[in-house]
C-alpha cells in the first residue's frame, strides 16, 4: 500500500505555501486584519443543505456535543459586532457527506468581511484577488435571472414559471431527474447540470441577485420588476469558488430565516438545530452594515496549479487522512 | 437486502434500479454553491448490459441487489440451458441463452468462468481473458509466408471463427484474447 504518501505532489504542496503567503499579502496591503476563531463550537448552522460533524466532549460542566464549524461565519460576525472592523480568516471548515472531485469533507476556507460595503463592492475585490492569484485579466457579472434567460430561455420573474415548469425544462434537458424536487432543488439541478457546464469556458463569472428563496444569510432588495437576494457566487472555468452576501443585519429577519430552515429540516427528517443565541444576541447589539464572502482555498489552488481534483491539492485527502 | 445511500455508491456496488440489478461504475458528487446536492451516477444494467446515467438527490438510497460473482466450471449444454458447476460444492447452475449470450462461442468444458448470480440464478457469464481452443477447420497454410502478416479464417472447436496467421494448421491449439476475439499465439506445449 502506498497510501501513506501525500495525495498532492510536492510541487503542489509548495504552491499551497506560496498561495497562503499571497493571500495574506493581499489583505495586509488592504489593512484587513487576520483573525482566528474556534473550530469546535456550541452551535452550528441551520442550513438544510449542510450536514455537520458533531464531536462528543466529555468535559464536566459542558454540553456533551460540539460542532466542527462548516464556516467561521458566525464567530466572525460576533467579532464584527464587537467592533473588529475589516477582518479575514484562513481556516479549516468541515462539511459532512461532501466528498467528490471538487469536495473534501475537511477543506480550507478563506473568509473575509468588509464593513460599510455592499455585495457589488465585494464582487470587485473578489475579482481583483482572483485575477491576481490566477493571472486572469477580466471578469463578468451576470444576474441569476439573466443566466437562466441566456441558457435556458426561461424568465424566473415570469409569474407563470414555477416548480412544475422548471421540472419540465429539467426533464427535457437532462432526461431522468430525481422525483420530489422542490422549486429550489429544481433550480439547483438546472444550475449544476446545464448552466455550470455552459459557463465553463467563460473564465471568471459572478452570478448575483439570487432568488429570494436562496437568500440564505443575505439581505433581500428590490430591483426592477422584482425582489432578489443580495448574494453572489463566483465561478472560475465553471467551478464554483466563492459565495458572498451583503449581510442580513436585521435580527428579526435572520431569526425568521433560521426558523424556516429548521422547519425544512423537520420536513426532510433531518435533526433540528438549536439557534446560535450568541450570534443572535450579537446581532441584536448590532452587526455593522457589511458584506462577507467565503472562498474555497483548495479549489483556488487547483485552478492555479491546473490539477483536476481537490485531492491533488491536499497533502492527504479524505481517504488518506 | 440493505439499502445504500448515494454517499456509499462505489464502483462495483450492486443495486436495484427500475426492477433491474445494476452495477455502479462512477459516482460524481455535484453541489451548486449552497443548494441541494446531487449525485450523478453511471451504472451498468446487469441484465441488458446497457450503461445508464442517472441523477439522484444526495442522501437518497437504493436497495442493494442480491448479486454475486462466482467462479464456476462449465460442464455441458442440453441446447436450452448451459450447465455450470461449483468445483468446491459440486452445486450445479443452469444458465439460459440470455445469460450466456456472446460467451457461448468461448465455452469449453472444464474451463472456469465468472458467473454473475442474481437471486441465485446465472445472470451473466464472463469468459477468462485468454482461452486455448483447437482449430477444427482452416485452409492449408502457404509455405514461405511465415514472416509476413497475412491471415486467414479458422473455425474453432466451439464454433467461433477467428483470423489466424497463414502458418497455423488444422488441429493446432491456439490462444485467443476473448475481449477482442483475436488470435494471440500458438498454445504453449505442456
Amino acid at each position: 500500500m502506498s497510501d501513506w504518501r501525500p495525495s498532492a505532489s510536492l510541487d503542489t504542496i509548495a504552491a499551497r505555501a506560496r498561495l497562503l503567503h499571497q493571500l495574506r499579502d493581499f489583505f495586509a496591503a488592504r489593512n484587513v486584519m487576520e483573525v482566528e476563531t474556534p473550530l469546535l463550537a456550541h452551535a452550528t448552522v441551520t442550513d438544510p443543505n449542510l450536514e455537520v460533524f458533531a464531536v462528543s466532549t466529555d468535559v464536566v460542566g459542558t454540553s456533551p456535543y460540539r460542532f466542527l464549524q462548516t464556516s467561521p461565519e458566525f464567530a466572525m460576525k460576533r467579532l464584527l459586532a464587537a467592533g473588529s472592523g475589516d477582518i479575514f480568516q484562513i481556516s479549516k471548515a468541515f462539511r459532512k457527506e461532501e466528498s467528490g472531485r471538487h469536495h473534501n469533507p475537511e477543506f480550507s476556507l478563506l473568509e473575509w468581511y468588509r464593513v460599510d460595503w455592499d455585495h457589488r463592492m465585494l464582487i470587485r475585490e473578489v475579482a481583483e484577488l482572483i485575477c491576481e492569484i490566477l493571472g486572469r485579466t477580466g471578469w463578468q457579472v451576470w444576474t441569476y435571472r439573466a443566466l437562466f434567460q441566456e441558457h435556458l430561455s426561461v424568465d424566473l420573474f415570469d409569474p407563470g414559471i414555477g416548480r412544475l415548469q422548471l421540472l419540465d425544462i429539467a426533464h427535457q434537458r437532462i432526461g431522468d431527474i430525481p422525483p420530489d424536487l422542490d422549486y429550489d432543488a429544481a433550480l439547483a439541478l438546472l444550475m449544476s447540470h446545464c448552466i455550470e457546464p455552459a459557463i465553463s469556458d467563460w473564465g471568471v463569472v459572478f452570478v448575483t441577485e439570487f432568488p429570494v428563496s436562496q437568500a440564505a444569510l443575505a439581505r433581500t432588495m428590490a430591483v426592477d420588476r422584482g425582489t432578489v437576494a443580495a448574494r453572489f457566487e463566483c465561478y472560475v472555468d465553471g467551478c464554483e469558488v466563492a459565495n458572498g452576501y451583503w449581510e442580513q443585519c436585521d435580527v428579526a429577519a435572520l431569526t425568521a430565516q433560521f426558523l424556516a430552515d429548521n422547519e425544512q429540516r423537520q420536513q426532510r427528517g433531518l435533526p433540528v438545530r438549536e439557534l446560535d443565541q450568541r450570534l443572535l444576541t450579537a446581532q441584536t447589539e448590532g452587526l455593522p452594515d457589511c458584506a462577507g464572502v467565503a472562498l474555497g482555498v483548495d479549489r483556488l489552488l487547483a485552478l492555479q496549479t491546473g490539477v483536476n481534483s481537490l485531492a491533488e491539492t491536499l497533502s492527504f485527502d479524505w481517504h488518506r487522512a | 437486502m440493505a439499502n445504500f445511500s448515494t454517499n456509499e455508491f462505489k464502483s462495483g456496488l450492486k443495486v436495484m434500479l427500475d426492477g433491474d440489478p445494476c452495477s455502479i461504475l462512477e459516482n460524481e458528487f455535484v453541489k451548486p454553491g449552497k443548494g441541494q446536492a446531487f449525485n450523478r451516477v453511471k451504472m451498468r444494467n446487469l441484465k441488458s448490459g446497457r450503461v445508464w446515467e442517472r441523477t439522484f438527490k444526495s442522501g437518497d438510497s437504493l436497495e442493494g441487489a442480491d448479486v454475486m460473482d462466482m467462479t464456476l466450471e462449465y460442464s455441458y449444454t442440453d441446447g436450452e440451458f448451459w450447465y455450470f458447476m461449483d468445483p468446491a460444492s459440486y452445486e450445479q447452475f443452469a444458465a439460459d441463452r440470455d445469460a450466456v449470450a456472446e460467451t457461448e462461442k468461448w465455452l469449453k468444458e472444464q474451463e472456469q468462468y465468472e458467473v454473475t448470480l442474481y437471486n441465485g440464478a446465472p445472470l451473466a457469464v464472463t469468459p477468462p481473458n485468454f482461452i486455448e481452443l483447437a482449430i477444427t477447420e482452416t485452409d492449408p497454410g502457404l509455405k514461405g509466408d511465415t514472416a509476413q502478416g497475412g491471415s486467414k479464417p479458422a473455425t474453432l472447436s466451439t464454433g467461433a471463427v477467428v483470423r489466424v496467421p497463414l502458418f497455423i494448421t488444422e488441429g493446432e491449439v491456439i490462444r485467443i484474447d476473448t475481449r477482442s476475439g483475436e488470435y494471440v499465439s500458438r498454445a504453449s506445449k505442456s
